[in-house]
């Protein structure tokens, strides 16, 4: 902190966490006031003791990592092959107008269906694994890499191209060295969302079918009316997303060195 | 060194050049607006040509069409009649011996300087570790040897034009085109960097075409300036031979009497165009 703004120290300055945790306490705490209190039922409403109670045993047991682990892997493979698709048709796409021409309806509708729709398909074509929650994710995962890269590809630099022609690339050289370099930071643009998806792909397959996962163990525990464990598992899910979210970040920052980035400069 | 005679004799500065580097027959450009208006006809009827080891400037009124005219001759930009002709051969396509500096930003963003310095290179297929070595040679030669390992982001405007001008004659083109290359650098820097040019030019004399706003600039440099009309159908209406001795030094050579009578000559032609260019750019 400097000098000058020592004296005069303002609730911004504080670290955020000094603000955020009494938050979380405070709604905590009306949690539990609510309930305890019998303003909310406890039927619907669940116990904050309860729900801590649950994920102590989660985690002190072992028994959430494989369910967790299921998650994970279900969303890493829903996001590669997603992104992996996406590039590839975007790619193809962009750069071939008649191809585009035709597919333009088509890509249109097939982004406008819901795709929940397709997880009881889905399940009957690839079963109750991990495949159906995969594909699941794929077809979330797929339309934002596909925008992404379609609109990147076509907005490339002329200036960009024609250099490199001028400097002798052949067509090939200049997909390798132009084209695919820019589309994919243009997937990597897009890395918040799309990892996002995949992992709503994934949980959302859980819920709708499956044997393993975190969001077969809401499902259980709804079966159940076992409202804790619902509570316990949506904690779960936002803390995994939450981590999620922050390995996508480092990533991002080591793979787009490149990128300007504002206020790069660093403070004395 | 190389003197010559002004007026008619253009076409060829030395003996044995007959055939020019680069030639434009009765080029026109007319670009198609989008909107289905009028179209619009940037350049008409330029004849233009760099002779083989020539050194030829143009200046004109901003708008006018000089980037067009380098697009044509860089195989870019194909003309909507006229010819180019390339060492005498009509030109389809790209243009093999041209090295084009562009005006506007031309480095891959996600690459290096030393990386986007030496991507001709790679385009050619020569081995990574010699174009490495080949590409610090011509990083050092423009200034920026420290400086290799920068993206474009974290260099200055006229870095990256420097690593533009070493990405460029890396690959030893026959004909250099240039579009106001050194226009974003400050007048050290700037003089340096014509020097540096004047250099490599005489080394094995190549032939360049070289726009620029800057008149001292363009003749300081050249063999020959020409001067362009204000669009649209813009067409050379001036063309000086500068037979000031070389070699020279560009900051020196702006002190004769024989540059100043030269700069009036020319500044003389231009002025009433320059004017004519304003106005036209602020109507359109
Ligand atoms: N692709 C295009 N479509 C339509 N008009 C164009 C196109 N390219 C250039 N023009 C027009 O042609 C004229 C000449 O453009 P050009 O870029 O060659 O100018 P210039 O002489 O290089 O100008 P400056 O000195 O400002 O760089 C301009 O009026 C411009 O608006
Ligand atoms: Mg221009």
């Amino acid at each position: 902190m400097s000098r000058a703004s020592k004296n005069r120290r303002g609730i911004a300055d504080l670290p955020s966490a000094v603000l955020q945790i009494p938050i979380v306490c405070g709604l905590i705490g009306l949690w539990y006031g609510l309930t305890e209190t019998a303003v909310l039922p406890k039927f619907f409403f669940g116990e904050p003791f309860k729900v801590f109670g649950v994920l102590w045993h989660w985690f002190t047991s072992g028994e959430i990592f494989p369910h967790l682990g299921v998650t994970l892997v279900e969303t890493v493979l829903a996001f590669v092959f997603g992104a992996l698709l996406g590039l590839v048709i975007g790619l193809w796409l962009a750069l071939n107008p008649t191809a585009s021409r035709l597919a333009d309806p088509y890509i249109k509708a097939a982004n406008a269906m819901p795709r929940v729709v397709l997880a009881p398909i889905f399940a009957v074509w690839f079963g109750l694994g991990i495949w159906s929650k995969v594909a699941l994710g794929v077809t979330l995962v797929f339309f934002i890499v596909f925008f992404n890269v379609y609109q990147g590809i076509r907005e490339v630099s002329p200036v960009l191209l024609a250099n490199a022609r001028v400097l002798g690339a052949n067509a090939r050289q200049l997909l390798r060295t132009v084209y695919l370099p820019s589309a994919t930071s243009w997937v990597f643009s897009s890395l918040h969302t799309s990892v996002g998806m995949a992992f709503v792909g994934a949980v959302v397959g859980e819920y709708l079918g499956s044997a393993r996962g975190v969001g077969y163990l809401i499902l259980q525990a709804e079966g159940v009316f076992d409202i804790n464990t619902v509570f316990a598992g949506m904690l779960v899910l936002t803390a995994f997303a939450l981590v999620l979210d922050q390995a996508v970040g480092v990533v991002e920052k080591r793979l787009l060195v490149w990128r300007p980035t504002h206020g790069e400069t660093e403070k004395l | 060194m190389n003197t010559q005679t002004s007026g008619a004799a253009r076409a060829a500065p030395r003996a044995g050049a007959a055939v020019p580097g680069l030639a434009l027959d009765n080029v026109t450009c007319t670009f198609r607006s989008a909107a289905g208006k009028a179209s619009y006809t940037a350049v008409k009827d330029v004849n233009l040509t760099v002779g083989d080891g020539e050194f030829v400037s143009v200046v004109g009124p901003t708008g006018c069409g000089k980037s067009t005219l380098l697009n044509v001759s860089a195989g870019l930009l194909e003309p909507s009649s006229g010819t180019v002709r390339v060492f005498g051969e009509p030109l389809v396509g790209m243009n093999p011996h041209a090295g084009y500096m562009f005006q506007a930003e031309s480095l891959m963003p996600w690459r290096t300087a030393l990386d986007n310095v030496i991507v001709g290179l790679e385009f050619r297929g020569v081995p990574r570790a010699e174009a490495t070595a080949r590409g610090q040679d011509w990083l050092q030669r423009v200034g920026l040897g420290a400086h290799g390992h920068r993206y474009p982001h974290q260099m200055s405007g006229g870095m990256r034009k420097r690593a533009a001008l070493a990405q460029t004659l890396i690959m030893n083109p026959k004909i250099i085109l240039m579009d106001e290359p050194f226009s974003a650098l400050d007048i050290q820097t700037r003089q340096l960097m014509e020097n540096e040019l004047l250099d490599i030019w005489s080394a094995d004399r190549k032939s360049v075409l070289f726009i620029t706003h800057d008149l001292e600039e363009a003749i300081s440099l050249s063999d020959r300036v020409i001067v362009l009309s204000a669009g649209p159908g813009t067409h050379p209406i001036g063309e000086f031979s500068i037979d000031l001795p070389r070699p020279r030094d560009v900051s020196e050579v702006r002190l004769t009497p024989e540059f100043v009578r030269l700069h009036d000559e020319i500044w003389h032609t231009m002025k009433e165009e320059v004017l004519k260019g304003y106005v036209q750019s602020q109507q359109k």
